[in-house]
């Protein structure tokens, strides 16, 4: 039996919450009243057909992008491949690799459009896109551990950064990961952008054959996991100094090549309560750790 | 559904990604299950309804519609439990429900989180004479450490089970097969044990142990020695002499203490085994599932020959076991042996109060865990206020609704009986660490005072309305009612 997607203000009557399956997004905007209720409408009512656009391409969604190959036709799934599009000659990537970071960013793309707002966010569940004019600005907390909840570290973002997408990837999160990082954020230009490289260089944070990492083929878990029968991460035992610094090098170095690229802004890459950060050096805007986090490092 | 999936698997129709769910797993939501071949959805959050009577525990709300006539709600007060309310991700925000009630004129606030606990085990008090094992020996599950014989206790013998150590100082396995006993235990399932060196035993919250295959079933009312000291008044005049026959200490009323100062006459009875003290004898047998956890089973067995010096014909001797399950009535003939007779009249009602006290034996499994600092963050934006208001017994905890013992000193470590929460209350991560609700209660006013996230609080008929994850349940008759206002300073 389908259930009707819910669209509701949360208690605190500034945020609403829209959710459809495993959609389920945050959003908040400020502005003038008129604009913020404007937004909040706008994004209703572009939520409701999002899920069933989506899945009306779910097969060709789930599979390996390639280029020249055949692209998907909705708005939102055409996002999801241009964003994966950069990785899909490198590795095996699927556009649903960016699909929670695209519908963040469709959404709060309806809202922007019809009124005019101070600034403005959409998360799903992590990968978060936003919208900032003028002089407004946003201070954003980092977690490592999704089930040990912690800030590690924080940052600000301005106006006049290019940042537009926050994504954070790792093997206990919701999605699958086939690296061993607990988290890794990722700042770039646009959500669907975020979602991507975090995928990828959550990948890239691995010990290949290491014994104490237990991996599962994804089908074995999820029956129709777009990484078919690819070793997911599902534990990861207390690793040694050396181990961890290998892992986050091997991590660390794909982050400096999306960064030189240009496909990411920043990123910070945890293992079990080690931190790096890779970030541009005069950037008006990068990820700061809090002293806890250089205490464990 | 193509051949590659397993038969259990199931497909999901509640959103059109239509989820193939094996067994055991969940949809890309989270939120529906394959729970044994059957699609559930997997979050009910539990509202508690306070009820004069236990009734039938489980009241479906809205699981499916049609289901729920709507009664329930209108007549009755509800009680918003953690479970199912799912965690604050990060703590530091406000708790997932801070729900506002009015009680009987005050405003009451609760605040409703589902805490991760990896600092968290159980106690384990089995009734049992039976020896488990040495004191400090390792207790397993699967064969992998899970914890340790600590004191033996009137009647029980405790053991600790989990703990940090075990659930993330171990290796995976050990990690894993502690938390999935602590989970087991927690949610009232049966969980087979091993004590090194020691028994084996099938436990459950609130269910006789089963100790070597064997069922207990009754607690002793208390050794031989303290059976006569109980006792003695009720048979002074009926009887000359009573062996309480016990394996700890065998209790003799002639030379008891009890005795002594009711003015017993000193009757020639002579005991087998190490006296102890005037009428406590150790040792009368070997350890056994004869009297009174001897492995005798003719009592007389433990008795040498009265001294002629003292004793008399027609004395009159009772010999009972501690649980009064097995007892024998004999007078002595003109050579001073003892014959069995019919027991009087006048000693049976003693015999039956024996038994009567002695309760069934049962396991009882206490959670306990500590609220961490990111827990009560939750709660308030300065957390030691909270743990403040807790010893001030200005905010009471409670777990599903269950009454939590709040430990003296630092920080809000608790414990609580798992068979007062509503069925399966406990659930678990990865990490491993056990997922426990748990809500702190209080005066509206005295969470302001205590910074706490006021602009986060929602009446009641506000969390109500959203009926599409609830469930309610009538409150366990024993529970306090945890809105009920006799905490604080204006408390009753």
């Amino acid at each position: 039996m389908r259930e009707p997607a819910l669209i509701r203000m949360l208690p605190d009557g500034r945020r609403l919450h829209l959710h459809d399956g495993p959609i389920d997004l945050i959003i908040e905007a400020n502005g003038e009243p008129r604009a913020v209720s404007a937004a909040y409408e706008a994004a209703a009512r572009r939520f409701v057909s999002i899920l069933d656009e989506l899945c009306e391409e779910l097969p060709l969604l789930r599979s390996h992008a390639r280029k020249n190959a055949k692209r998907p036709r909705g708005a939102v799934a055409e996002r999801m491949f241009a964003a994966v599009e950069p990785y899909c000659e490198q590795t095996f990537i699927t556009p649903m690799a960016a699909v929670a970071g695209s519908v963040a960013e469709a959404i709060l793309e309806s809202m922007t459009v019809p009124a005019t707002l101070e600034r403005a966010y959409v998360n799903n569940g992590g990968d978060i896109a936003i919208h900032l004019a003028d002089s407004h600005r946003y201070k954003i907390g980092i977690v490592e551990r999704p089930d040990r909840p912690s800030l590690f570290g924080f940052l600000e973002i301005s106006a006049a950064d290019s940042i537009r997408g926050i994504a954070t990837s790792g093997w206990r999160g919701r999605s699958f990961s086939l690296g061993i990082a607990d988290a890794v954020t990722v700042l770039a230009d646009s959500a669907s952008a975020a979602d991507a490289a975090a995928t990828v260089i959550g990948n890239a944070v691995n010990l290949p054959d290491h014994p104490g990492v237990t991996r599962i083929p994804a089908r074995e878990i999820s029956a129709d996991s777009d990484l078919g029968d690819l070793p997911v991460t599902r534990g990861v035992e207390p690793l040694s100094c050396s181990e961890m610094f290998a892992a986050l090098d091997s991590g660390v170095r794909v982050a400096e090549a999306l960064r030189a690229q240009g496909l990411i802004h920043s990123s910070a890459l945890c293992i079990q309560g080690h931190t790096r950060v890779v970030s541009p050096s005069h950037a008006p805007a990068s990820i700061e750790s809090s002293p806890r986090s250089l205490l464990h490092g | 559904m193509p051949d590659v999936f397993p038969p259990d698997t199931v497909r999901c129709d509640a959103c059109p990604v239509l989820c193939y769910i094996k067994r055991g797993h969940a949809g890309a939501c989270d939120r529906y299950a394959n729970v044994e071949g059957e699609l559930v959805r997997v979050d009910p959050h539990i509202l508690l309804d306070r009820a004069k009577s236990q009734g039938t525990p489980l009241v479906p709300f809205l699981e499916r519609e049609g289901d729920w006539d709507g009664k329930i709600l209108k007549g009755q007060e509800t009680f918003v439990t953690a479970i199912g309310a799912g965690t604050t991700y990060p703590d530091y925000k406000p708790a997932p429900f801070i729900v506002s009630s009015e009680v009987e004129g005050v405003d009451m606030v609760t605040v409703v989180t589902e805490g991760i606990f990896s600092y968290c085990g159980v106690k384990l008090k089995i009734d049992t004479d039976r020896h488990l094992g040495p004191e400090r020996n390792l207790v397993r599950a699967q064969g992998e450490p899970v914890g340790h014989v600590t004191t033996a206790e009137y009647g029980s013998q405790m053991l600790s089970l989990g703990g940090v150590h075990h659930l993330t100082g171990g290796n995976k396995s050990e990690g894993r097969v502690t938390c999935e006993t602590l989970l087991d235990l927690c949610n009232g399932r049966e969980v087979e044990l091993t004590i090194d060196e020691g028994a084996s035993v099938r436990v459950a919250a609130g269910r006789p142990p089963v100790v070597n295959g064997q069922r207990e079933e009754r607690m002793r009312v208390g050794c031989g020695s303290a059976t006569i000291g109980m006792f003695a008044k009720q048979w002074f005049g009926k009887v000359d002499d009573v062996v309480v026959v016990d394996d700890h200490i065998t209790g003799v009323l002639s030379e008891h203490q009890a005795g002594k100062l009711l003015g017993v006459r000193e009757t020639g009875i002579a005991i087998q085994g190490r006296r102890s003290t005037p009428g406590r004898y150790f040792q009368v047998a070997e350890p056994g599932t004869g009297w009174g956890g001897t492995n005798i089973s003719d009592p007389l067995t433990i008795l040498k020959p009265f001294k002629t010096k003292f004793a008399w014909p027609h004395l009159r001797l009772l010999m009972v076991s501690t649980t009064g399950e097995q007892f024998a009535y004999y007078e002595l003939d003109d050579a001073l042996r003892p014959v069995e007779k019919e027991l009087p009249e006048a000693l049976k009602e003693s015999v039956g109060r024996i038994r009567e006290n002695c309760e069934p034996a049962l396991t009882s499994v206490l959670f306990m865990g500590g609220a961490g600092g990111s827990l009560r963050a939750g709660v308030t934006e300065n957390p030691v206020k909270l743990t403040d208001s807790v010893k001030r017994k200005l905010t009471r905890v409670t777990c599903g609704g269950a009454p939590a013992y709040i430990w003296p000193g630092g920080g809000i470590t608790f414990m609580v009986d798992v068979t007062r929460m509503p069925e399966n209350a406990f659930g678990y991560v990865p990490t491993p660490a056990l997922v426990a609700p748990i809500e702190f209660t209080l005066k509206k006013n005295d969470y302001a005072l205590l910074g706490g996230h006021v602009d986060y609080v929602r009446p009641l008929a506000d969390v109500l309305k959203e009926k599409e994850r609830q469930r309610q349940l009538v409150s366990h008759a024993q529970n306090p009612w945890p809105l009920k206002p006799h905490i604080g300073s204006s408390g009753s």
